[in-house]
């Protein structure tokens, strides 16, 4: 399923994209990491603003800093002036001050949604090359790290720009869900000094390896991963309801125009046996209001987050494959594993 | 013990050379601090609190050093964290700009304030708690600079940072200044070091990990790895632990290494802590669980086969 939506993406992408590959330093991810944990617990989502430059097709983020939460009692903060100063005191002390895009973590998956798109589009707007990088920090403590940066379609685009979000406007432009947005790959770079500090850090740390990639135990997540799916459908469903009904409605109100038009044409074809003059044609629109279309645009960012959703699975699936042909002996080794780490440090320690 | 004999020393020198101008004394006294202090690094002296430090930071501390102006030969700037009773856990820092030269040290301490508000805003839990400096020594500027932070901190601790890599390796080492002397006549400032540890949390180790798997390539890039992957390679480490393990005994059992009572007991640990279940009950237990997550995936792709065409009828 993730394979199938990265080629429906990359399908669509056509060779004027402005970005092909993002290079995040190491700093960055790090960063990224200690915001969430020390501040992000719990479902809230924490975001902040990336820094870098762009080189030829690649964009490159190189520092980044966390914007504070909302807060409803903070009235007087100004998001604006925050970002302004810290930009500011960033270039006194030569880090890249420009604006490349922003992060977000995300519980479950579940970030696909209006005040994304928003914050996204009028970032692209403004800036060409930008991207959000999703976070999603509870992937990522089940053993490896979960980073995606994702880009509007040209087509969303379009289609922001007209805040055209009936069924109409929207089927024109033809988008389905997987043209959405764009993922676009990411490389981790770090500098030389930075990875002689990584070597410095691996012979003094003493922190053992937990070996979450093994862990056996996920019903947690699937539960939780299943909970939101059901409430992504009752909303879908609703949302179709809705249309189900603006289309009944549509159509009734066609049938009564229809049966007004019949008797308009039959009165005036009897005024006129009678030699009276015709009624004049009202504007029959405004008899008729249309109704409402409901916005599809909530629709779609439902099935965004359902394709995103379903990606849990099939990662949780493939961890199991292992499982399932090593049997026995993986789960044995599970329970052993930190038994095995001290073990394996007396052991050093004595036969030396 | 070895430290308090040493410091009873510099006293006595500086009581025989009161009659020297002060800023001989200076000279002399710090270039003795800084012999004391390589001493008692040596010795692994712990006096004072336990200072934990985040990758996060030294990344950054690195960063900036990497960007610092043409002819700075070193960064300094604050550290941020919290503070308990035995530990001092660093987990933010900026770089400030300075300017250094032979004989004065200025500060940019009004940029040091508004940076510290601005952090404040996002986690209003963090303190000043020190500040940090490039290179290897600790220098009489550095005396200086600490008087400042002292004023913002009780008792701050000093971070330094070898990015030069004087000995072929990046030496990080804390400290925190004491008052020393004779009281009433010549007074000066001590240094003392500190322990340093790393902690990491959970996410954090995952995502130095990742960092680390940068130094085996070429153009120091590394991609995102697929699952598949990365749990093929953490089994492959079990895997070898495993091995150590059972070549230990082996040596042990044909009498090539002795017998050594503490491994034995936590290969007993080992033994015990396979829970006794037999093999059928197990083999139903997994298979109940892969059975949940094929139908949870079934699930999945039945409603975004269902989207889909929900999508193209209605674009139809």
């Amino acid at each position: 399923m993730a394979s199938r939506k990265e080629s429906a993406a990359s399908g669509s992408n056509p060779l004027d994209t402005p970005v092909k590959q993002i290079q995040i330093d190491g700093l960055v991810v790090l960063k990224i990491i200690k915001h969430y944990q020390e501040e992000g617990q719990g479902s809230e989502v924490v975001q902040g603003v990336l820094l870098g430059l762009v080189v030829e097709d690649r964009l490159e983020i190189t520092n980044c800093f966390p914007f504070p939460q909302h807060t409803e009692d903070d009235v007087e903060f100004d998001e604006v002036q925050y970002q302004m100063e810290m930009m500011r005191s960033l270039r006194h002390v030569n880090i890249d001050h420009l604006h490349v895009g922003w992060y977000q973590s995300t519980y479950y998956g579940s970030f696909v949604s209006r005040a994304l798109l928003d914050s996204q589009f009028s970032y692209q707007h403004a800036i060409e090359e930008s991207v959000v990088l999703i976070y999603d920090p509870i992937k990522t403590a089940q053993g490896s790290l979960c980073l995606k940066a994702y880009r509007l379609t040209p087509k969303l685009m379009e289609i922001c720009k007209e805040k055209d979000f009936s069924p109409e406007g929207l089927k024109k432009a033809c988008i389905g869900y997987e043209h959405m947005f764009e993922e676009v790959p990411i490389v981790i770079k770090n500098s030389h000094l930075i990875n002689v500090l990584l070597l410095d850090l691996q012979e003094k740390s003493t922190v053992a390896d937990k070996h979450e990639l093994l862990n056996l135990s996920s019903s947690n997540h699937l539960e939780k991963s299943l909970q939101l799916l059901m409430d992504r459908m009752d909303d879908m469903s609703q949302d179709i309801g809705k249309y189900n009904t603006y289309c009944r409605n549509l159509s009734k109100q066609q049938q009564q125009k229809q049966q007004y038009l019949q008797r308009r044409q039959q009165e005036n074809a009897q005024r006129q046996s009678r030699g009276e003059p015709p009624l004049p044609e009202e504007d029959i629109s405004k008899m008729f209001k249309p109704p409402q279309a409901p916005a599809r645009m909530d629709t779609l960012l439902i099935a965004g987050t359902r394709g995103v959703n379903g990606r849990c699975s099939p990662s949780i699936k493939r961890l199991f494959l292992p499982a399932y042909s090593a049997g026995h002996w993986k789960f044995i080794v599970l329970c052993l594993k930190e038994s095995i780490h001290e073990l394996i440090n007396s052991a050093m320690n004595g036969s030396i | 013990m070895v430290s308090h004999c040493l410091c009873k020393r510099p006293p006595t020198s500086a009581r025989g050379q009161q009659q020297e101008s002060h800023g001989d004394l200076r000279s002399l006294s710090s270039s003795l601090f800084i012999i004391i202090l390589h001493f008692l690094y040596e010795v692994m002296a712990v006096h004072g609190p336990v200072v934990k430090i985040h990758p996060v930071v030294l990344a950054s501390i690195v960063d900036s050093y990497e960007r610092r102006n043409e002819g700075a030969s070193r960064v300094i700037g604050t550290l941020l964290g919290t503070t308990d009773k035995h530990s001092v856990e660093v987990t933010n820092c900026f770089s400030v700009p300075h300017n250094e030269s032979e004989d004065e040290v200025a500060v940019d301490m009004e940029f040091a304030k508004n940076m510290y508000e601005l952090h404040k805003k996002v986690s209003p839990s963090e303190v000043i708690i020190g500040w940090y400096a490039t290179g290897y020594d600790i220098t009489e500027h550095s005396v200086l600079i600490h008087e400042y932070y002292s004023r913002e901190a009780p008792s701050p601790i000093h971070l330094t940072v070898d990015t030069a890599l004087q000995s072929n390796k990046m030496n990080i080492r804390a400290y925190v200044s004491s008052q020393m002397g004779v009281p009433g006549k010549t007074v000066g400032v001590m240094f003392t070091p500190l322990t340093v540890k790393y902690i990491y949390y959970d996410t954090e180790r995952i995502g130095v990990d990742l960092l680390h798997r940068t130094r085996a390539s070429a153009s120091r890039t590394n991609g995102l790895t697929t699952d598949l992957a990365q749990v093929a390679s953490a089994a492959g480490r079990v895997q070898e632990m495993l091995s150590t393990v059972l070549s230990y005994i082996e040596d042990v059992l044909s009498g090539k290494v002795m017998a050594d009572n503490s491994v034995g007991r936590f290969l007993m640990d080992l033994v015990n802590k396979v829970p006794k279940i037999t093999a059928e009950d197990f083999e139903s237990m997994l298979n109940s669980n892969i059975n949940d997550l094929l139908m949870v995936t079934y699930l999945a792709n039945l409603t975004q086969a269902q989207i889909a065409l929900n999508e193209k009828l209605v674009v139809l």
